[in-house]
Protein backbone atom coordinates (compact mmCIF):
# COMPACT_ATOMS: atom_id res chain seq x y z
CA UNK A 1 0.00 0.00 0.00
CA UNK A 2 1.25 3.30 -1.06
CA UNK A 3 0.86 6.62 0.96
CA UNK A 4 -1.02 9.34 -0.53
CA UNK A 5 0.35 13.40 -0.79
CA UNK A 6 -1.27 16.34 -2.15
CA UNK A 7 0.94 17.96 -4.69
CA UNK A 8 -1.34 20.56 -6.37
CA UNK A 9 -4.67 22.39 -5.52
CA UNK A 10 -6.73 24.31 -7.36
CA UNK A 11 -9.88 26.42 -6.91
CA UNK A 12 -12.54 28.29 -9.13
CA UNK A 13 -14.43 30.88 -6.82
CA UNK A 14 -17.43 29.53 -4.96
CA UNK A 15 -20.48 32.30 -5.95
CA UNK A 16 -22.44 33.16 -8.53
CA UNK A 17 -21.16 33.45 -12.13
CA UNK A 18 -21.88 33.93 -15.73
CA UNK A 19 -19.86 30.70 -16.36
CA UNK A 20 -20.68 26.78 -16.95
CA UNK A 21 -19.89 24.21 -14.38
CA UNK A 22 -17.56 23.46 -16.86
CA UNK A 23 -15.93 26.16 -17.27
CA UNK A 24 -14.90 26.34 -13.94
CA UNK A 25 -14.15 22.86 -13.57
CA UNK A 26 -11.62 23.58 -16.36
CA UNK A 27 -10.13 26.86 -14.76
CA UNK A 28 -9.96 24.46 -11.55
CA UNK A 29 -8.12 21.74 -12.80
CA UNK A 30 -5.63 24.63 -14.37
CA UNK A 31 -4.91 26.40 -10.89
CA UNK A 32 -4.15 22.50 -9.31
CA UNK A 33 -1.72 21.82 -12.56
CA UNK A 34 0.54 25.27 -12.02
CA UNK A 35 0.28 24.91 -8.44
CA UNK A 36 1.87 21.35 -8.98
CA UNK A 37 4.33 22.14 -11.46
CA UNK A 38 2.99 19.49 -13.89
CA UNK A 39 0.47 19.36 -17.31
CA UNK A 40 -2.62 17.39 -17.99
CA UNK A 41 -0.74 15.09 -20.43
CA UNK A 42 0.94 14.01 -16.81
CA UNK A 43 -2.45 12.85 -14.98
CA UNK A 44 -3.35 9.34 -15.17
CA UNK A 45 -6.40 9.10 -14.00
CA UNK A 46 -9.36 11.41 -12.76
CA UNK A 47 -12.20 11.06 -10.38
CA UNK A 48 -15.44 13.87 -11.23
CA UNK A 49 -18.19 14.74 -8.93
CA UNK A 50 -20.76 17.09 -9.49
CA UNK A 51 -24.78 17.15 -8.42
CA UNK A 52 -26.09 19.39 -11.26
CA UNK A 53 -23.73 18.13 -14.15
CA UNK A 54 -24.15 14.72 -15.22
CA UNK A 55 -21.04 13.80 -16.33
CA UNK A 56 -18.08 15.64 -15.26
CA UNK A 57 -16.04 13.92 -16.72
CA UNK A 58 -16.58 15.71 -20.40
CA UNK A 59 -14.46 18.76 -18.44
CA UNK A 60 -11.88 16.46 -20.12
CA UNK A 61 -13.20 17.97 -23.39
CA UNK A 62 -11.57 21.57 -22.31
CA UNK A 63 -8.47 20.73 -20.93
CA UNK A 64 -7.44 17.80 -23.12
CA UNK A 65 -8.50 14.42 -24.52
CA UNK A 66 -5.67 12.09 -23.11
CA UNK A 67 -7.86 8.67 -22.92
CA UNK A 68 -7.48 8.84 -19.19
CA UNK A 69 -9.57 6.37 -16.68
CA UNK A 70 -11.84 9.09 -15.45
CA UNK A 71 -14.79 8.02 -13.41
CA UNK A 72 -18.04 10.34 -11.98
CA UNK A 73 -18.87 10.04 -8.40
CA UNK A 74 -22.39 11.67 -6.54
CA UNK A 75 -22.50 11.01 -3.05
CA UNK A 76 -24.96 14.29 -2.09
CA UNK A 77 -23.32 16.21 0.01
CA UNK A 78 -20.16 13.75 0.63
CA UNK A 79 -19.73 13.73 -3.70
CA UNK A 80 -16.39 15.68 -3.23
CA UNK A 81 -15.38 13.20 -0.03
CA UNK A 82 -15.80 10.47 -2.53
CA UNK A 83 -14.01 11.62 -5.10
CA UNK A 84 -11.37 12.71 -2.85
CA UNK A 85 -11.70 9.21 -1.12
CA UNK A 86 -11.53 7.30 -4.86
CA UNK A 87 -8.34 9.18 -6.29
CA UNK A 88 -6.45 8.68 -2.92
CA UNK A 89 -7.46 4.94 -2.75
CA UNK A 90 -6.49 4.08 -6.18
CA UNK A 91 -3.42 5.67 -5.58
CA UNK A 92 -2.65 3.90 -2.18
CA UNK A 93 -3.53 0.64 -3.90
CA UNK A 94 -0.77 0.93 -6.43
CA UNK A 95 -3.13 1.28 -10.01
CA UNK A 96 -1.80 4.66 -10.66
CA UNK A 97 0.79 7.12 -9.42
CA UNK A 98 -1.11 10.40 -10.22
CA UNK A 99 -4.35 11.34 -10.05
CA UNK A 100 -6.85 14.14 -9.89
CA UNK A 101 -10.21 14.74 -8.02
CA UNK A 102 -12.34 17.37 -9.36
CA UNK A 103 -15.86 18.73 -8.31
CA UNK A 104 -17.91 21.06 -9.86
CA UNK A 105 -21.43 22.60 -9.30
CA UNK A 106 -24.08 25.57 -10.69
CA UNK A 107 -27.04 24.80 -8.13
CA UNK A 108 -30.58 27.38 -9.05
CA UNK A 109 -30.94 29.39 -6.25
CA UNK A 110 -32.91 28.57 -3.38
CA UNK A 111 -33.41 25.57 -0.79
CA UNK A 112 -32.38 21.91 -2.52
CA UNK A 113 -35.55 20.23 -4.02
CA UNK A 114 -36.28 16.60 -5.62
CA UNK A 115 -38.03 14.14 -6.33
CA UNK A 116 -38.62 11.59 -3.27
CA UNK A 117 -38.55 8.67 -5.26
CA UNK A 118 -35.22 9.39 -5.62
CA UNK A 119 -33.98 9.23 -2.15
CA UNK A 120 -36.34 5.71 -1.12
CA UNK A 121 -38.86 8.32 -0.27
CA UNK A 122 -42.55 8.39 -0.65
CA UNK A 123 -44.04 11.22 -2.66
CA UNK A 124 -46.29 12.09 0.43
CA UNK A 125 -43.66 13.23 1.99
CA UNK A 126 -42.72 16.03 0.07
CA UNK A 127 -46.24 16.67 -0.74
CA UNK A 128 -46.80 17.39 2.76
CA UNK A 129 -43.91 19.17 3.33
CA UNK A 130 -41.48 17.45 5.31
CA UNK A 131 -38.99 16.65 1.99
CA UNK A 132 -36.59 20.33 3.25
CA UNK A 133 -33.04 19.46 4.59
CA UNK A 134 -33.54 22.95 5.93
CA UNK A 135 -36.28 21.83 8.68
CA UNK A 136 -33.63 18.64 9.77
CA UNK A 137 -31.46 21.19 10.69
CA UNK A 138 -33.86 22.92 12.21
CA UNK A 139 -35.03 19.76 14.23
CA UNK A 140 -31.24 18.36 14.61
CA UNK A 141 -30.19 21.93 15.97
CA UNK A 142 -33.13 22.96 18.37
CA UNK A 143 -33.28 19.17 20.12
CA UNK A 144 -29.25 20.10 20.85
CA UNK A 145 -29.09 23.35 21.81
CA UNK A 146 -31.74 22.26 24.61
CA UNK A 147 -30.36 19.33 25.75
CA UNK A 148 -26.93 20.88 25.89
CA UNK A 149 -27.66 23.90 27.26
CA UNK A 150 -26.34 25.84 23.98
CA UNK A 151 -27.71 29.66 23.21
CA UNK A 152 -29.18 30.69 20.61
CA UNK A 153 -26.86 32.99 20.52
CA UNK A 154 -23.65 31.08 20.55
CA UNK A 155 -25.63 30.04 16.84
CA UNK A 156 -25.12 33.11 15.71
CA UNK A 157 -21.53 33.54 17.25
CA UNK A 158 -20.54 30.87 14.52
CA UNK A 159 -22.38 32.54 11.78
CA UNK A 160 -20.78 35.77 12.65
CA UNK A 161 -17.13 33.52 12.90
CA UNK A 162 -17.41 32.24 9.54
CA UNK A 163 -18.65 35.30 7.57
CA UNK A 164 -15.80 37.49 8.98
CA UNK A 165 -13.61 34.34 7.74
CA UNK A 166 -15.43 35.07 4.56
CA UNK A 167 -14.53 38.45 4.14
CA UNK A 168 -10.68 37.27 4.81
CA UNK A 169 -11.41 34.66 1.59
CA UNK A 170 -11.26 36.19 -1.82
CA UNK A 171 -12.54 32.83 -2.47
CA UNK A 172 -15.71 33.32 -0.83
CA UNK A 173 -19.11 34.02 -1.86
CA UNK A 174 -19.93 36.25 1.65
CA UNK A 175 -17.49 38.70 1.94
CA UNK A 176 -18.66 40.82 3.96
CA UNK A 177 -18.93 40.78 7.87
CA UNK A 178 -22.71 40.66 9.95
CA UNK A 179 -23.12 41.03 13.29
CA UNK A 180 -24.77 38.67 15.74
CA UNK A 181 -27.42 40.83 16.40
CA UNK A 182 -28.32 41.13 12.39
CA UNK A 183 -27.99 37.26 12.00
CA UNK A 184 -30.13 36.83 15.24
CA UNK A 185 -32.41 38.97 13.73
CA UNK A 186 -33.14 37.87 10.22
CA UNK A 187 -35.91 35.69 9.25
CA UNK A 188 -36.40 32.50 11.32
CA UNK A 189 -36.26 30.09 8.29
CA UNK A 190 -36.57 26.49 10.48
CA UNK A 191 -36.83 27.44 14.34
CA UNK A 192 -34.16 28.08 15.89
CA UNK A 193 -32.13 28.43 12.85
CA UNK A 194 -32.38 32.07 11.05
CA UNK A 195 -31.57 32.81 7.67
CA UNK A 196 -28.13 34.15 8.30
CA UNK A 197 -27.46 30.92 10.24
CA UNK A 198 -27.66 28.74 6.51
CA UNK A 199 -25.59 28.48 3.57
CA UNK A 200 -26.73 28.90 0.42
CA UNK A 201 -26.55 26.30 -2.69
CA UNK A 202 -24.26 27.94 -5.44
CA UNK A 203 -21.67 27.65 -7.67
CA UNK A 204 -17.75 26.87 -8.01
CA UNK A 205 -15.18 24.15 -8.46
CA UNK A 206 -12.34 22.48 -6.86
CA UNK A 207 -9.44 19.98 -8.13
CA UNK A 208 -6.85 18.39 -6.24
CA UNK A 209 -3.90 16.15 -7.58
CA UNK A 210 -2.61 13.31 -5.42
CA UNK A 211 0.53 11.29 -6.34
CA UNK A 212 2.33 8.22 -4.79
CA UNK A 213 4.09 9.78 -1.26
CA UNK A 214 7.51 8.12 -2.80
CA UNK A 215 7.18 11.07 -5.58
CA UNK A 216 5.48 13.85 -4.07
CA UNK A 217 8.82 15.54 -3.45
CA UNK A 218 9.75 15.72 -7.53
CA UNK A 219 6.25 17.99 -7.41
CA UNK A 220 6.39 19.92 -4.35
CA UNK A 221 8.56 21.11 -1.79
CA UNK A 222 5.77 20.56 0.54
CA UNK A 223 3.92 17.90 -0.01
CA UNK A 224 0.51 17.46 2.33
CA UNK A 225 -0.25 13.89 3.30
CA UNK A 226 -3.54 12.21 2.88
CA UNK A 227 -3.66 10.05 5.72
CA UNK A 228 -7.26 9.31 5.70
CA UNK A 229 -10.80 9.39 4.16
CA UNK A 230 -13.66 7.97 5.23
CA UNK A 231 -17.16 7.67 4.72
CA UNK A 232 -20.22 5.91 6.71
CA UNK A 233 -24.09 5.97 6.18
CA UNK A 234 -26.49 6.38 9.02
CA UNK A 235 -27.20 3.09 11.03
CA UNK A 236 -30.52 1.93 12.25
CA UNK A 237 -31.58 3.78 15.50
CA UNK A 238 -29.95 7.40 13.81
CA UNK A 239 -32.51 10.28 13.37
CA UNK A 240 -31.29 11.65 9.53
CA UNK A 241 -32.01 14.12 7.00
CA UNK A 242 -35.08 13.00 5.29
CA UNK A 243 -36.51 10.20 7.93
CA UNK A 244 -40.57 9.49 8.00
CA UNK A 245 -39.87 7.48 11.25
CA UNK A 246 -37.26 6.28 13.47
CA UNK A 247 -36.65 3.83 16.45
CA UNK A 248 -36.60 4.57 20.26
CA UNK A 249 -33.33 3.19 20.58
CA UNK A 250 -30.88 5.58 19.32
CA UNK A 251 -27.63 5.53 17.38
CA UNK A 252 -25.23 8.24 16.78
CA UNK A 253 -24.56 10.08 13.65
CA UNK A 254 -22.56 8.79 10.94
CA UNK A 255 -19.99 11.56 11.51
CA UNK A 256 -19.02 9.77 14.74
CA UNK A 257 -18.26 6.61 13.21
CA UNK A 258 -16.58 8.34 9.98
CA UNK A 259 -14.62 10.48 11.78
CA UNK A 260 -13.38 7.68 14.50
CA UNK A 261 -12.21 5.45 11.71
CA UNK A 262 -10.30 8.11 10.15
CA UNK A 263 -8.74 8.93 13.05
CA UNK A 264 -8.09 5.78 13.94
CA UNK A 265 -6.76 5.18 10.01
CA UNK A 266 -4.88 8.11 10.28
CA UNK A 267 -2.65 7.53 13.66
CA UNK A 268 -3.90 10.96 15.19
CA UNK A 269 -6.24 12.44 17.91
CA UNK A 270 -8.59 14.58 17.77
CA UNK A 271 -6.51 16.75 20.03
CA UNK A 272 -2.99 16.64 17.34
CA UNK A 273 -5.59 18.42 14.81
CA UNK A 274 -4.36 22.37 14.52
CA UNK A 275 -7.06 22.82 11.83
CA UNK A 276 -10.60 22.05 11.34
CA UNK A 277 -13.21 22.23 8.14
CA UNK A 278 -16.80 21.29 9.09
CA UNK A 279 -20.08 20.95 7.39
CA UNK A 280 -21.57 24.28 8.51
CA UNK A 281 -24.95 23.88 6.25
CA UNK A 282 -26.35 26.00 9.33
CA UNK A 283 -24.53 27.06 11.95
CA UNK A 284 -25.78 24.27 14.43
CA UNK A 285 -24.76 22.21 12.26
CA UNK A 286 -21.02 23.13 13.22
CA UNK A 287 -21.78 23.54 17.05
CA UNK A 288 -22.74 19.88 16.94
CA UNK A 289 -20.22 18.63 14.15
CA UNK A 290 -17.52 19.71 16.63
CA UNK A 291 -18.43 17.24 19.33
CA UNK A 292 -19.37 14.33 16.83
CA UNK A 293 -16.24 14.48 15.25
CA UNK A 294 -14.58 14.64 18.84
CA UNK A 295 -13.47 17.63 19.20
CA UNK A 296 -15.12 18.73 22.13
CA UNK A 297 -18.07 17.07 24.68
CA UNK A 298 -21.92 18.13 23.81
CA UNK A 299 -22.43 21.17 25.85
CA UNK A 300 -18.76 22.32 26.07
CA UNK A 301 -19.44 24.70 22.47
CA UNK A 302 -21.04 27.36 24.34
CA UNK A 303 -17.89 28.58 26.50
CA UNK A 304 -16.04 27.40 23.78
CA UNK A 305 -17.48 29.80 21.15
CA UNK A 306 -17.73 32.30 24.08
CA UNK A 307 -13.71 32.05 24.63
CA UNK A 308 -13.35 32.48 20.79
CA UNK A 309 -11.50 28.99 20.80
CA UNK A 310 -12.53 28.27 17.10
CA UNK A 311 -11.89 31.59 15.87
CA UNK A 312 -8.41 31.53 13.39
CA UNK A 313 -5.95 32.45 16.52
CA UNK A 314 -7.88 30.42 19.02
CA UNK A 315 -7.08 26.55 20.07
CA UNK A 316 -9.20 25.11 17.48
CA UNK A 317 -9.76 27.24 14.72
CA UNK A 318 -12.74 25.81 12.51
CA UNK A 319 -13.69 27.06 8.67
CA UNK A 320 -10.79 29.40 8.92
CA UNK A 321 -12.13 30.12 5.12
CA UNK A 322 -15.53 30.94 6.46
CA UNK A 323 -16.97 27.12 5.58
CA UNK A 324 -20.24 26.86 4.18
CA UNK A 325 -22.07 29.48 5.64
CA UNK A 326 -19.58 32.04 3.85
CA UNK A 327 -19.03 30.05 0.92
CA UNK A 328 -22.11 28.20 -0.12
CA UNK A 329 -22.33 24.92 -1.46
CA UNK A 330 -21.66 23.76 -4.96
CA UNK A 331 -22.24 19.89 -3.79
CA UNK A 332 -19.34 18.63 -6.02
CA UNK A 333 -16.99 20.80 -5.15
CA UNK A 334 -17.95 21.44 -1.21
CA UNK A 335 -15.14 18.93 0.25
CA UNK A 336 -12.40 19.72 -2.47
CA UNK A 337 -12.67 23.13 -0.75
CA UNK A 338 -12.65 22.14 2.65
CA UNK A 339 -8.83 20.11 1.18
CA UNK A 340 -7.83 22.90 -0.55
CA UNK A 341 -8.02 25.19 2.49
CA UNK A 342 -6.42 22.54 4.61
CA UNK A 343 -3.48 22.48 2.29
CA UNK A 344 -3.44 26.24 2.12
CA UNK A 345 -3.18 25.99 5.91
CA UNK A 346 -0.51 23.30 6.58
CA UNK A 347 1.98 24.62 3.85
CA UNK A 348 1.44 28.65 5.40
CA UNK A 349 0.04 29.76 2.07
CA UNK A 350 -3.63 31.37 3.65
CA UNK A 351 -2.59 34.64 3.88
CA UNK A 352 -4.75 36.78 6.55
CA UNK A 353 -6.98 33.56 7.62
CA UNK A 354 -3.60 31.94 8.20
CA UNK A 355 -3.76 29.74 11.53
CA UNK A 356 -0.54 30.89 13.29
CA UNK A 357 1.85 27.88 15.09
CA UNK A 358 3.01 26.62 11.89
CA UNK A 359 -0.23 23.94 11.74
CA UNK A 360 0.99 20.34 11.26
CA UNK A 361 -2.61 18.27 11.30
CA UNK A 362 -5.22 19.30 9.17
CA UNK A 363 -9.42 17.85 9.90
CA UNK A 364 -12.20 17.78 6.94
CA UNK A 365 -15.81 16.65 7.39
CA UNK A 366 -18.65 16.79 5.58
CA UNK A 367 -22.67 15.21 5.95
CA UNK A 368 -25.62 15.46 4.01
CA UNK A 369 -28.84 13.68 2.63
CA UNK A 370 -29.54 10.81 3.96
CA UNK A 371 -27.63 10.29 6.18
CA UNK A 372 -23.98 10.15 4.83
CA UNK A 373 -20.79 11.79 6.15
CA UNK A 374 -17.17 12.20 5.35
CA UNK A 375 -13.69 12.63 7.48
CA UNK A 376 -10.85 13.42 5.93
CA UNK A 377 -7.63 13.71 7.12
CA UNK A 378 -3.93 15.65 6.36
CA UNK A 379 -0.87 16.10 7.67
CA UNK A 380 2.28 17.30 6.93
CA UNK B 1 -66.13 15.59 -0.24
CA UNK B 2 -62.90 15.01 1.57
CA UNK B 3 -59.33 13.04 0.43
CA UNK B 4 -56.28 11.89 1.99
CA UNK B 5 -53.12 13.33 0.75
CA UNK B 6 -51.91 9.49 1.02
CA UNK B 7 -54.84 6.90 1.88
CA UNK B 8 -52.53 4.52 2.01
CA UNK B 9 -50.49 5.52 5.21
CA UNK B 10 -53.53 5.59 7.70
CA UNK B 11 -56.78 4.18 8.71
CA UNK B 12 -58.55 7.42 7.58
CA UNK B 13 -61.44 7.88 7.48
CA UNK B 14 -62.17 5.63 10.07
CA UNK B 15 -63.17 7.50 13.64
CA UNK B 16 -60.40 7.73 15.63
CA UNK B 17 -57.65 7.61 12.98
CA UNK B 18 -54.29 5.87 13.26
CA UNK B 19 -50.85 5.78 10.81
CA UNK B 20 -50.39 2.28 9.39
CA UNK B 21 -46.78 1.22 9.75
CA UNK B 22 -45.48 -2.25 9.84
CA UNK B 23 -43.25 -4.69 12.71
CA UNK B 24 -40.70 -7.20 11.74
CA UNK B 25 -41.31 -10.63 12.72
CA UNK B 26 -37.95 -11.80 13.33
CA UNK B 27 -36.75 -8.74 15.35
CA UNK B 28 -39.73 -6.69 16.37
CA UNK B 29 -38.15 -3.56 14.92
CA UNK B 30 -41.21 -1.17 13.67
CA UNK B 31 -41.37 1.20 10.78
CA UNK B 32 -43.15 4.04 9.19
CA UNK B 33 -44.80 3.59 6.80
CA UNK B 34 -44.85 0.33 5.87
CA UNK B 35 -42.06 -1.52 4.26
CA UNK B 36 -41.28 -5.19 2.87
CA UNK B 37 -37.71 -5.53 4.56
CA UNK B 38 -36.59 -4.65 8.15
CA UNK B 39 -34.37 -1.96 8.60
CA UNK B 40 -32.67 -3.43 11.22
CA UNK B 41 -32.17 -7.07 10.45
CA UNK B 42 -33.57 -6.70 6.90
CA UNK B 43 -35.24 -10.14 7.18
CA UNK B 44 -38.51 -10.06 4.98
CA UNK B 45 -41.13 -10.55 7.64
CA UNK B 46 -42.59 -7.37 7.87
CA UNK B 47 -46.47 -7.49 9.40
CA UNK B 48 -48.87 -4.30 9.43
CA UNK B 49 -49.46 -2.56 12.92
CA UNK B 50 -51.27 0.17 13.51
CA UNK B 51 -49.73 2.64 15.67
CA UNK B 52 -50.83 4.00 18.78
CA UNK B 53 -52.70 7.82 18.20
CA UNK B 54 -51.01 9.51 21.14
CA UNK B 55 -47.29 10.32 21.84
CA UNK B 56 -44.94 12.78 22.89
CA UNK B 57 -42.89 15.19 20.93
CA UNK B 58 -38.98 14.69 21.17
CA UNK B 59 -37.82 17.01 18.68
CA UNK B 60 -39.27 19.69 16.54
CA UNK B 61 -38.78 23.52 14.63
CA UNK B 62 -40.83 25.37 12.32
CA UNK B 63 -41.40 25.41 8.80
CA UNK B 64 -41.08 29.34 7.81
CA UNK B 65 -41.12 29.53 4.22
CA UNK B 66 -42.83 27.36 1.16
CA UNK B 67 -41.30 23.99 0.28
CA UNK B 68 -40.71 23.13 -3.16
CA UNK B 69 -41.73 21.42 -5.68
CA UNK B 70 -43.44 18.77 -5.33
CA UNK B 71 -45.13 20.07 -2.19
CA UNK B 72 -48.75 20.06 -2.39
CA UNK B 73 -49.72 22.71 0.12
CA UNK B 74 -50.61 26.42 -0.23
CA UNK B 75 -47.78 28.18 -1.32
CA UNK B 76 -46.83 31.77 -2.29
CA UNK B 77 -49.31 34.48 -0.55
CA UNK B 78 -51.28 31.55 0.96
CA UNK B 79 -48.45 29.94 2.65
CA UNK B 80 -48.21 29.78 6.89
CA UNK B 81 -45.47 28.35 8.45
CA UNK B 82 -46.26 25.17 10.26
CA UNK B 83 -44.78 23.35 12.77
CA UNK B 84 -42.70 19.65 12.31
CA UNK B 85 -41.78 17.66 14.76
CA UNK B 86 -40.72 13.96 15.84
CA UNK B 87 -43.56 12.28 18.10
CA UNK B 88 -42.81 9.37 19.91
CA UNK B 89 -46.10 7.08 19.87
CA UNK B 90 -46.24 5.20 22.94
CA UNK B 91 -43.12 3.24 23.36
CA UNK B 92 -43.22 2.15 19.29
CA UNK B 93 -41.85 4.30 17.30
CA UNK B 94 -41.11 8.13 16.38
CA UNK B 95 -42.84 9.52 13.56
CA UNK B 96 -41.77 12.27 11.69
CA UNK B 97 -45.05 14.58 11.06
CA UNK B 98 -46.56 17.99 10.99
CA UNK B 99 -47.49 19.96 13.95
CA UNK B 100 -51.12 21.52 14.13
CA UNK B 101 -49.37 24.20 16.43
CA UNK B 102 -46.27 26.87 14.60
CA UNK B 103 -45.29 29.63 17.34
CA UNK B 104 -42.13 28.17 18.69
CA UNK B 105 -43.94 29.80 21.85
CA UNK B 106 -46.14 27.50 22.47
CA UNK B 107 -44.28 24.00 21.44
CA UNK B 108 -42.47 22.48 24.05
CA UNK B 109 -40.14 19.39 24.23
CA UNK B 110 -41.88 16.41 26.04
CA UNK B 111 -45.23 17.65 25.56
CA UNK B 112 -48.32 15.37 24.75
CA UNK B 113 -49.69 15.19 21.63
CA UNK B 114 -52.38 13.06 19.75
CA UNK B 115 -52.51 12.16 16.01
CA UNK B 116 -55.59 14.37 13.62
CA UNK B 117 -56.58 14.98 10.24
CA UNK B 118 -56.29 18.11 8.88
CA UNK B 119 -57.33 20.04 6.24
CA UNK B 120 -54.14 20.65 3.76
CA UNK B 121 -55.55 21.91 0.56
CA UNK B 122 -58.36 21.72 -2.20
CA UNK B 123 -57.38 19.17 -5.35
CA UNK B 124 -58.16 20.24 -8.92
CA UNK B 125 -61.84 18.81 -8.84
CA UNK B 126 -62.08 20.64 -5.53
CA UNK B 127 -62.07 17.99 -3.18
CA UNK B 128 -60.69 18.90 0.58
CA UNK B 129 -57.36 17.14 0.99
CA UNK B 130 -56.45 16.04 4.39
CA UNK B 131 -53.43 15.28 5.85
CA UNK B 132 -51.83 13.63 8.91
CA UNK B 133 -50.54 16.04 11.70
CA UNK B 134 -50.22 15.82 15.62
CA UNK B 135 -51.99 18.04 17.87
CA UNK B 136 -50.75 19.32 21.10
CA UNK B 137 -53.01 18.01 24.14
Amino acid sequence: MNDVAIIGVGLHPFGRFDKTAMQMGAEAIQTALDDAGIEWKDIQFGVGGSYEVSNPDAVTRLVGLTGIPFTDVFNACATAASATQVCADTIRLGKYDIGIAVGLDKHPRGAFTDDPAKLALPQWYAQNGQFVTTKFFGIKANRYIHEHGISQATLAKVAAKNFRNGALNPNAFRRKPISEEEILNSAVLNYPLTQYMFCAPDEGAGAVIMCRADIAHRFSSKPVYLRAAEIRTRRYGAYEVHATSAPLDEDVSPTVYASKAAFEQAGVAPEDVDVIQLQDTDAGAEVIHMAEAGFCADGDQEKLLADGATEIGGPMPVNTDGGLIANGEPIGASGLRQVHELVRQLRGEAGERQVPGEPQVGFAQVYGAPGTAAATILTL
Amino acid sequence: MQKALAPEISTWPAENPQLIGSRCGACGATAFPRQNHCPRCSAGDMSELLLPRQGTLIAWTTQGFPPGAPYAGPAGKDFVPFGVGLVQLDDVIRVEGRLTENDPEKIQFGMDVELTMVPFTTDDEGNEVVTFAFRPL
